[in-house]
């Protein structure tokens, strides 16, 4: 075995030869290599940069994809339908944040309190988040029921509100749909601020009541400032998330009633899949690009502007 | 249990009790005012967070049988005029549920397959074997975390519609959804992370001995992986089991597509009660698989944020 190894390390200051590759290990490197670079490489760098390529092309599958320059991005600020899908999908990220993001630190930082059966409140908070997607969709379509017998509206019966039309209103309908989507995540972001308070060092608190912090004081001054980082990063997580947002809005209403939740993944899903006059892979490619094109620029400026603070 | 455990656990429970404080110190909590309050507030949490994780999952339950008209007249009334059993006969065997509940099963399966078998492979090579080309194809990897899954959609599902070397179509095979889901950066990230953290010096004892690289990952490294390998297994399959635009998109037969896909295109033709029995069904094992493993997935969650953050 030493002298093996010796032998490697006399052949490693010499030339590089096939011969002391394969005596190093070279071939088994690669061979662990290999199940990672297949599938990488056929699903996921190989398709990232075909998107690129196919934003700039006509490709229809009959003749050979052509070269077009910009004209699917010009012909997606000719279609109406754009703006709308935009302002749908910030409205849906507006709302998801008003939502999702306080209430789950209120919750977090009234759980991590909890001395007893911490355990069964965090199960509590996470159940809905292991409930497939489509099944809480599809189920909370049955409570947005509009007439007078569904099942919110007569809860809100009981209150004296009379029913609302939910799901079928263009008014009402992205509220809704949004409902359903903070019920299905709120719990993952609770279970996150809760692993980072638990990790928040005890001592930082003690300090705080010597120099006389009340309640209040600590979580001002220690608990919010500890969970800045994570506060941070979910807010960008969520953006993200959001802004590609598809599953909610589209089996629960289709994007209706008019055109009122039909958000930019809906839009793409539409041009490449179910294109009444011809499938577009170049506009629907052309329009995934800008919007990963924004979310990375949004998401550099927004670190840039919390540089300061987040390293405080 | 032995009364030696017992001990031991109510030893452990008075140690963390000491050591372990939130915000309010033990002294706060002594004080009746604060700990009335606290009682209170956390009283409300738990009756809120009851009706808002298990109201609507038990309302499923017992709407999947309840008869149809009962649950249109009256939603929040608990069987009014008795249940209906068969509805779930019904979803079971007359609409076929059960043919696309084993297709769920079968699609989860084969992701945590393909992305157990890639993420430890890729993970053993980075972070063990590290070839001097090893930072080129990290980089590689992390750099597919940036991009946004939309940009994948088109042009993924070309590849897998005409894939290379194989020349013929994935769609509406199980490897449609198989080898995608292997391609998850997410699960390298961890994996690489933790084998990071293995002690090296096992490793080089192991060489001493005269392991070859494939005895090291089979006999040492995998074996000392196994909480990393549950909270991968853990995403793998609930993700595989909630996932439902790339199914769509790549399983069109309904005799290969998983419940999620199949679900939205029987709703219309299917009695109500039925319906919800087969929603019920599709939750079955996701939940029963939280309730057993709670402690693997809410440590997964959290750690989700760790590495994010």
């Amino acid at each position: 075995m030493t002298t093996s190894s010796a032998a490697v390390r006399v052949s490693r200051t010499r030339r590089r030869t096939p011969l002391t590759w394969i005596r190093g290990g070279g071939p088994a490197n690669l061979l662990f290599l290999l199940p990672m670079i297949v599938i990488f490489g056929v699903f996921s760098w190989g398709p990232i940069v075909e998107s690129v390529v196919m934003s700039v092309q006509h490709t229809n599958f009959v003749t050979a994809p052509t070269f077009v320059g910009f004209d699917n991005f010009l012909a997606l600020f000719r279609d109406p339908l754009v703006p709308i899908a935009v302002r749908n999908t910030a409205y849906f990220a507006v709302l998801a944040l008003i939502f999702g993001y306080p209430i789950p630190l209120i919750v977090a930082v009234l759980m991590s309190e909890v001395r007893r059966a911490r355990g069964l409140f965090s199960a509590l908070a996470y159940l809905p988040v292991v409930v497939p997607p489509v099944v809480s969709v599809l189920l909370w379509q049955r409570f947005y029921d509009a007439s007078p017998r569904g099942l919110f509206n007569t809860v809100l019966s009981w209150v004296g509100i009379g029913p609302q039309p939910w799901i079928q209103s263009a008014a009402t309908s992205m509220p809704s749909v949004v409902l359903v989507a903070t019920w299905a995540a709120a719990g993952s972001t609770v279970i996150i601020y809760l692993a980072a308070l638990t990790s928040v060092p005890p001592e930082l608190y003690d300090a705080a009541e010597v120099d006389g912090a009340g309640l209040w004081g600590k979580i001002w001054h220690v608990t919010l400032p500890q969970l800045r980082p994570v506060l941070l990063i979910t807010f960008i997580l969520q953006i993200i998330g959001t802004a590609q947002v598809f599953l909610e809005p589209f089996l629960l209403t289709f994007g209706g009633p008019a055109n009122s939740t039909l958000t930019i993944l809906q839009l793409i899903f539409r041009y490449a899949f179910q294109n009444s006059i011809g499938l577009d892979y170049g506009k629907a490619t052309a329009l995934s690009i800008l919007l990963a094109l924004f979310l990375a620029l949004f998401s550099v400026v927004y670190f840039r502007l919390t540089k300061a603070w987040s390293t405080n | 249990m032995t009364a030696a455990t017992v001990r031991d656990r109510a030893v452990r429970r008075r140690a963390l009790d000491q050591s372990d404080r939130g915000i309010a110190s033990h002294s706060d909590w002594r004080r009746p005012g604060v700990w009335l309050g606290m009682s209170t507030v956390h009283l409300i949490l738990l009756i809120l967070l009851i009706l808002w994780g298990v109201g609507p999952l038990l309302w499923l339950l017992k709407s999947a049988v309840t008869p149809t008209q009962d649950t249109l007249q009256a939603p929040l009334a608990v069987f009014p005029h008795g249940w209906d059993w068969s509805n779930v006969a019904t979803a079971w065997n007359t609409v076929g549920i059960g043919v696309q509940f084993l297709n769920t099963i079968w699609v989860a399966v084969g992701s945590w397959f393909v992305q157990l078998l890639v993420a430890t492979t890729a993970g053993y090579a980075l972070a063990v074997l590290r070839p001097k080309y090893a930072p080129i194809f990290n980089g590689l990897v992390l750099a597919t975390l940036f991009v946004p899954g939309v940009v994948l959609l088109v042009p993924l599902y070309l590849t897998v519609l005409h894939p290379p070397l194989i020349g013929h179509s994935l769609i509406d095979t199980f490897w449609a959804v198989w080898l995608p889901a292997g391609a998850n950066a997410f699960n390298i990230l961890l994996v690489t992370r933790f084998f990071n953290n293995l002690p090296r010096e096992i490793f080089e004892a192991a060489r001493t001995d005269g392991a070859g690289p494939f005895r090291l990952f089979w006999s040492i490294v995998l074996p000392m992986s196994r909480p990393i390998l549950g909270v991968v297994s853990v995403f793998a399959i609930i993700n595989a089991w909630k996932d439902y635009l790339w199914p769509r998109l790549v399983l069109t037969n309904p005799a290969v597509q998983p419940l999620s896909v199949r679900l939205p295109n029987i709703q219309s033709q299917t009695d109500l009660g039925v319906f919800l029995a087969a929603l019920a069904i599709s939750m079955i094992i996701p939940i029963v698989l939280f309730l057993v493993f709670q402690r693997l997935f809410l440590r997964s969650a959290g750690l989700g944020g760790a590495v994010k953050g």
